[in-house]
């Protein structure tokens, strides 16, 4: 795909200047040979240290190696205090918005948000109506995507507030790139990410029940066939706590949740679970569900056991209450805010639908309720035949899609076939909600390895880089 | 520790162990079967036999050659106890505790498997020669012990993977045994031939004892061996010390240190152990090796079920 506008590359101004002295020089000194070496031993590492993901449609836990890319991305102090700040403005506002939408519903009341876009979400579960979690903490966890555009602003795309992953990989590509490439790190300062798994499990625990004195927090994993097995593994292992799954757990008369163990049942306090809201009680969702625990909605609504994130954030993330968040700020904080949100028309409302159906060739359209990448239309590069598809679709249910403008990602340079060649990518930072709100400085910078080509997701041909927080000298 | 998590680690450590078992066996045969003077296919479908899977070999190959068997014992897929399929299953189970291995744990399990799966690609090649192989295999066994050892805490989690192994090694012990002494057996009872001490020799070595044997004994002589593989409370891989060995790890589970024993599987090793201790090589030799190793093994898996029962399989409360 031909671009018209220049893209916006991290490493090096439009004039070719390089925008971090440091990192370009090393990376000049380093000849094709020696990065495309690099590139297979870090390969062969991530291969040894069992570093995969699972990619569903193929047999049953068929793993691939997690796709690693050895140049970094960098961003610049002055430019992710402004994003810190924004992502920790957003997420304080989601939650209250959550609690709110959850009891009195005073936004919906002020017709800030109409009612019936809520109520139609997918995502909204009556079941956690007038519940309050421990602290108002219903988002433990974010992992906010964000996006250059080729005019240098970011922008955030997704707020994913349910289960995001991705972070055991930034902790995994720092540990590789020190390795493979440890003289890349000279001459710059960069931010640590190593104590991200301590504030999980600080996180975790503060949000216990108020009752449990000695707090038992478990990582709760659909298994092994799972595509994000390897992280629900690291996490467990790096925060020394035990990692389950749904028939591991079960919940007694009292609603209380009990393990299994050698020595007997015990107790479970904080459950940070990676199993969808849809999966995780047979008993209130989806009654075939195999991976969940029967009766875990009723512990948690009794407050007898803290899950993490709380059921129902979805509501929050939906695509069509995205275009709203600017509004909820405002409303909840009585702040401007800080990051800027893509254009989003919303199919549900007629006119915005008919300008929809009328652009899609220059517009994206997104179903409201999917995730990883899946059902997304690219009208740019589309067949007629598919815009076509796309257009039934929304018109049999348009409260289902919405359509942003196409953005073009910023690009860093990529080893592909043994040279740098630039390549699309964006950014998902970590945000663990509370009292104490910490953002994972960096974060996942996911690339799209195929040339010209903006999906970024390891499901889809998507590779990843470390990501550096760059400090003052 | 969670229910599922020790018996995946028991069973992990069972698949290792087999795994190194098999490779050593596989080993042995192919360097005595070089010059040997019965028959050499029955010398390989002893190996059938110690596995316990002469019948389902036959439904799949036309005739036990020692390519056929070696395929089958290494490469085979549909063989559960085979090679490859033994290694997958460790590390399936690795993979499935992952957080409860330390990395370098995990790593040398996930290593031996992926060194496997890439040499399993030469199998042409490894079925005419397989000593190098082979010799991975158990240097690769053998790291992933070292690294255990080394680096795990000895706790709830290493005691049920030591039990997996301890269990695992009595029962291989044993089931070689049973068919080679079957075979050397005849040659035994003849009287005027000399003892056959190639034979004798590469039993022990099929358990890696040799070396260990002659320190302790001396010449071969078969009522010492049995009673080195069947009795010694000091070699790694006879039956009494993986016994007593068990009984140790048992009792370290329940934190028993009373006399008496605790559970069902507690029982069974206690038993067992009390009953080795008091055996003499020459008694067991009189009323037959064969029915005495049938009797330990009908032991083992009781023992197995019992561990499974107290420890693995606990019901969702009502």
């Amino acid at each position: 795909m031909t671009q018209t506008a220049p893209n916006y590359d991290e490493l090096l101004t439009p004039s070719g200047v390089p925008r971090h002295s440091a990192l370009s020089e090393c990376l000049a000194a380093l000849s094709a040979d020696v990065l495309a070496e690099r590139q297979k031993l870090a390969e062969e590492e991530l291969l040894e240290k069992g570093i995969t993901f699972a990619v569903y449609g193929h047999d049953a836990g068929t793993e691939k190696i997690w796709p690693f890319d050895v140049v970094p991305r960098p961003i610049p102090a002055h430019e992710w205090q402004q994003i810190e700040a924004g992502l920790k403005q957003r997420i304080r506002a989601l939650n209250l918005f959550l609690d709110d939408v959850y009891n009195e519903g005073r936004i919906l009341r002020d017709a800030v948000i109409p009612e019936a876009l809520i109520r139609t979400a997918k995502t909204y579960r009556p079941e956690c109506r007038g519940f309050r979690p421990p602290g108002g903490v219903w988002t433990h966890v974010t992992g906010t995507d964000l996006v250059r555009h080729h005019d240098g602003t970011l922008y955030v795309l997704e707020d994913n507030l349910r289960c995001p992953s991705g972070v055991s990989y930034v902790l995994e590509n720092r540990e590789i790139m020190k390795r493979v490439l440890p003289e890349v790190f000279e001459g710059s300062v960069i931010a640590p990410i190593d104590d991200y798994p301590e504030r999980l499990l600080e996180k975790l625990l503060s949000t216990a029940p108020a009752d449990a004195e000695h707090p038992t927090a478990v990582v709760l994993t659909p298994g092994i066939y799972n595509s994000a097995y390897f992280e629900h593994s690291f996490l467990a292992q790096q925060m020394g706590i035990e990692l389950v799954t749904g028939p591991d757990l079960f919940v007694d008369r009292d609603d209380t949740v009990w393990m299994k163990t050698t020595r007997g049942p015990r107790k479970v306090d904080v459950i940070y679970r990676r199993i969808d809201d849809d999966f995780l009680d047979p008993e209130v969702f989806r009654p075939d569900s195999m991976l969940g625990v029967p009766g875990l909605m009723r512990a948690f609504r009794a407050g007898r056991v803290t899950l993490a994130n709380a059921p129902g954030t979805g509501v929050a993330d939906d695509k069509a209450v995205y275009q709203y968040v600017p509004d909820i700020i405002r409303y909840y904080l009585s702040e401007e805010p800080i990051l800027s949100n893509v254009p989003t028309y919303l199919c549900s409302d007629p006119q915005q639908c008919a300008y929809v159906l009328e652009n899609l060739a220059s517009l994206v359209v997104k179903p409201t309720n999917e995730s990883g990448g899946y059902g997304i239309l690219m009208g740019p590069v589309a067949s007629q035949d598919e815009r076509e598809r796309c257009a039934e679709s929304i018109r049999r249910d348009p409260r289902n899609y919405i359509a942003q403008p196409m953005l073009t990602l910023s690009t860093v340079p990529t080893v592909i076939n043994g040279r740098l060649a630039p390549r699309h990518v964006d950014l998902r930072p970590f945000i663990l909600f509370g009292e104490q709100t910490f953002v994972l400085p960096g974060g996942l910078t996911r690339v799209a390895l195929r040339e010209g080509s903006m999906i970024v997701n390891s499901s889809q041909g998507g590779g990843s880089k470390d990501t550096w927080v760059l400090q003052q000298n | 520790m969670l229910c599922r998590v020790a018996d995946s680690l028991f069973w992990m450590s069972r698949y290792l162990e087999r795994a190194e078992n098999q490779a050593r066996f596989i080993d042995v045969t192919s360097s005595i079967a070089l010059g040997y003077r019965g028959s050499e296919q029955a010398l390989w479908s002893s190996l059938l036999h110690a596995g316990g899977d002469a019948e389902a070999f036959l439904q799949r190959y036309a005739a036990p050659t020692r390519e056929n068997i070696i395929n089958y014992l290494l490469f085979d897929r549909r063989n559960l106890n085979s090679v490859v399929s033994c290694l997958t299953a460790a590390r399936e189970n690795a993979r499935s505790v992952r957080e409860t291995l330390t990395a370098p744990l995990w790593e040398a399990v996930n290593r031996f498997y992926l060194r496997v799966r890439t040499d399993a690609a030469q199998q042409p090649r490894i079925l005419k020669q397989p000593h190098q192989f082979l010799e991975r295999i158990k240097r690769s066994a053998h790291q992933v012990l070292g690294v255990r050892e080394a680096t795990w805490s000895h706790e709830d989690a290493w005691h049920f993977s030591s039990l997996g192994y301890q269990l695992e090694r009595a029962d291989k012990t044993s089931r070689i045994l049973d068919v080679r002494y079957f075979l050397l057996l005849p040659m035994l009872h003849t009287g005027s031939e000399q003892l056959d001490v190639v034979q004798w020799a590469a039993l022990l070595e099929s358990t890696g004892a040799l070396q260990m044997y002659r320190r302790t004994w001396g010449p071969i002589q078969p009522a010492r061996v049995v009673d080195f593989l069947v009795l010694s409370p000091t070699f790694p891989r006879s039956l009494r010390f993986c016994i007593d060995a068990a009984e140790a790890t048992l009792r370290a589970i329940s934190g028993n240190t009373t006399a008496d024993p605790r559970n069902e599987a507690e029982v069974l090793v206690s038993e067992t152990s009390r009953r080795l201790a008091s055996l003499r090589a020459e008694d067991i030799m009189a009323t037959g090796l064969h029915p005495f190793i049938d009797q330990f093994q009908t032991t083992l898996n009781g023992i197995g079920a019992a561990v499974s029962g107290t420890y693995f399989q606990i019901p969702t409360p009502a």
